[in-house]
């Protein structure tokens, strides 16, 4: 059977070629990918509407970060005293920040955008991929100006980047990126079934905060748990976190070369690779939930 | 002929339920009411339609012709046998359509047509007619959720009717508009039809199938009793009791005005 690219028209195709086909085929991501005119159009369209109705708009998605960076910084750096135990504490909490929100807000988005998206769904036939994927794409861009401003502070603190730093800041993104994408496309459909679900992201965005190192450096878990320090790196994000903290936040130090062995665990890259992997198979996993809880979207929305 | 809409046994069941919340559901348990139920909304229904012919499908409220035509356009999947169709598929299902409330008329135009795969150049050669058709003057500009059902279902139709389609299916949508709407909509649908595009017209105006439809699938209950001839299925429905002339205009627009 030939798969048609969004259903060409009478007028844009050789006469003749349009084959029978279920009308409600699709072939899932894949297809979001093969329709980028519409993802396009979807993104422009998240991207105004997320803040709609609100005077501040887009700004709201850079306040609360900020907040929570200038709480994070006064409360655990100086009054706990991690700024003393940790070498430039400001970009390294700001970096897991930039890129933990970046994950947040894609998973959060994400699971809401089919319910948000209902009266298009209802009536319409799109591939239904298309909705967490636009929410992913959004919080993608919201994430610039987070890095542009982590670039500058590095910069300002002494940055020397190296190109290991570089190939570990893409895993790390590229992790956050297939497993916020696979969660999104998940919960998105289970939260149709029950509006539970919402909260219940929003329940594990509260842990994620604190299960990756941000406001505590990974040579304290190393010290606190010893031999079952491992256990802590099974977690996908803190590995990505580390990743990107072997990007950003080294390169700053004092020393690069002795903090890389302090700071970071052995075999960063093998676990990163390992999680990448694990999270193609969550993704994997997650698009075939969504096909078949898919077919009842319509009359449960 | 090619086959344009080929349904193959194609039954849709619906599952009811009836308390949302754990306490609700442990409450029914405990007094022993069904927390379920399922519904069959379409019950074996086979039928197959060829490129360029019209159908009018008809049938009392809940007899499953929405569900139907949400089969065809590819909003539902069927629980068993197929449905297959050719090509670009447009039209409107029930009086609400795909639109997005906090988008505006003109944003939600390009969304749509880019939806039923209009490319970018497609939709700006056919800016000016969607516009020009829905006739809504200053509020395209303005967020759809604001509009009356009337012009939401006029800028549905004008999004509909003018996308390249191969397939165009239209349910009950000139219930809700004015009588020059309505007149300038089945204008448009005869047009339709001429021009070799597959037709699929779901009313209960027996006046307005009639002129329409070359053929009537009659749905009763989910499951197909009548497919054949127009007259004859208008017939079967006992709807020309209604009707003692065809070609009066009035009598057709108030029927047209009250099947809502």
């Amino acid at each position: 059977m030939t798969t048609l690219v969004g259903r060409p028209g009478p007028d844009e195709r050789p006469p003749g070629t349009a084959g029978m086909q279920p009308p409600s085929s699709t072939s899932g991501l894949l297809e979001v990918f093969r329709r980028r005119y519409l993802l396009r159009l979807l993104v422009k369209r998240e991207l105004s509407a997320r803040y709609q109705g609100s005077f501040l708009g887009m700004v709201w998605s850079y306040i609360q970060p900020l907040v929570r960076f200038l709480l994070y910084y006064f409360v655990i750096g100086q009054i706990i005293g991690m700024g003393d135990v940790v070498e430039n504490f400001a970009v390294h909490v700001f970096t897991a920040m930039v890129f933990v929100n970046y994950f947040t807000e894609s998973f959060t988005a994400g699971t809401r955008s089919i319910v948000r998206n209902s009266s298009i769904i209802k009536k319409m036939a799109v591939p239904r991929e298309m909705f967490p994927t636009a929410s992913m794409i959004v919080s993608a861009y919201h994430t610039v100006p987070g890095m542009v401003i982590l670039l500058g502070a590095c910069l300002f603190v002494g940055w020397s980047p190296d190109p290991v730093g570089f190939a570990a800041g893409l895993l790390g993104f590229l992790i956050f990126t297939v497993l916020g994408t696979a969660l999104a496309l998940l919960f998105s459909a289970a939260n149709v079934f029950a509006r539970d679900f919402s909260n219940v992201v929003q329940t594990l965005n509260q842990f994620v905060q604190f299960s990756v190192p941000m406001i505590y450096p990974y040579s304290l878990v190393q010290d606190k748990f010893a031999e079952f320090a491992p256990y802590y790196l099974l977690n996908p994000l803190a590995s990505a976190v580390l990743l990107m903290q072997r990007c950003f936040w080294l390169p700053t130090t004092d020393d690069p070369a002795a903090s890389a062995i302090t700071e970071m665990p052995d075999h960063l890259f093998t676990i990163g690779f390992a999680h990448l992997g694990g999270a193609l198979v969550v993704l994997v996993i997650a698009q075939l939930v969504f096909i078949r809880l898919e077919k009842k979207f319509p009359e449960r929305l | 002929m090619t086959k344009s809409i080929v349904v193959d046994h194609v039954s849709k069941r619906f599952t009811m339920r009836y308390h949302r919340t754990i306490k609700q559901m442990s409450i029914a348990k405990i007094r022993g009411q069904d927390l379920t139920d399922t519904f069959l909304a379409l019950d074996d229904v086979s039928f197959e339609v060829e490129q360029g012919e019209s159908i009018g499908l008809m049938g009392l409220n809940g007899s499953g012709k929405s569900t139907l035509l949400k089969l065809i356009n590819g909003v539902m999947r069927p629980d068993s046998g197929q449905v297959l169709t050719r090509g670009r598929i447009a039209g409107l299902i029930a009086t609400g359509t795909g639109f997005h409330p906090q988008l505006t008329g003109r944003e939600n135009i390009v969304l749509n047509a880019a939806i039923l795969g209009m490319t970018d150049k497609e939709t700006k050669a056919r800016f000016d007619e969607i516009i020009d058709f829905a006739d809504i003057g200053k509020f395209i500009d303005t967020p759809v959720g604001h509009y009356s059902s009337g012009m939401s279902s006029r800028l549905g139709f004008a999004v509909a009717v003018n996308t390249n389609s191969d397939i165009f299916l239209v349910d009950e949508v000139l219930a809700v508009g004015d009588k020059p709407f309505k007149k300038k909509c089945m204008a448009k649908m005869q047009e339709i039809r001429a021009s070799g595009r597959t037709l699929f017209y779901v009313s209960h105006a027996a006046g307005s199938v009639r002129k329409m439809c070359d053929r009537v699938i009659v749905l009763e209950k989910g499951r197909k009793v009548f497919d054949g001839e127009t007259d004859a299925g208008i017939k079967f429905l006992h709807y020309e009791d209604t009707e003692d002339d065809v070609n009066s205009e009035q009598e057709e627009d108030e029927e047209l005005g009250s099947d809502v």
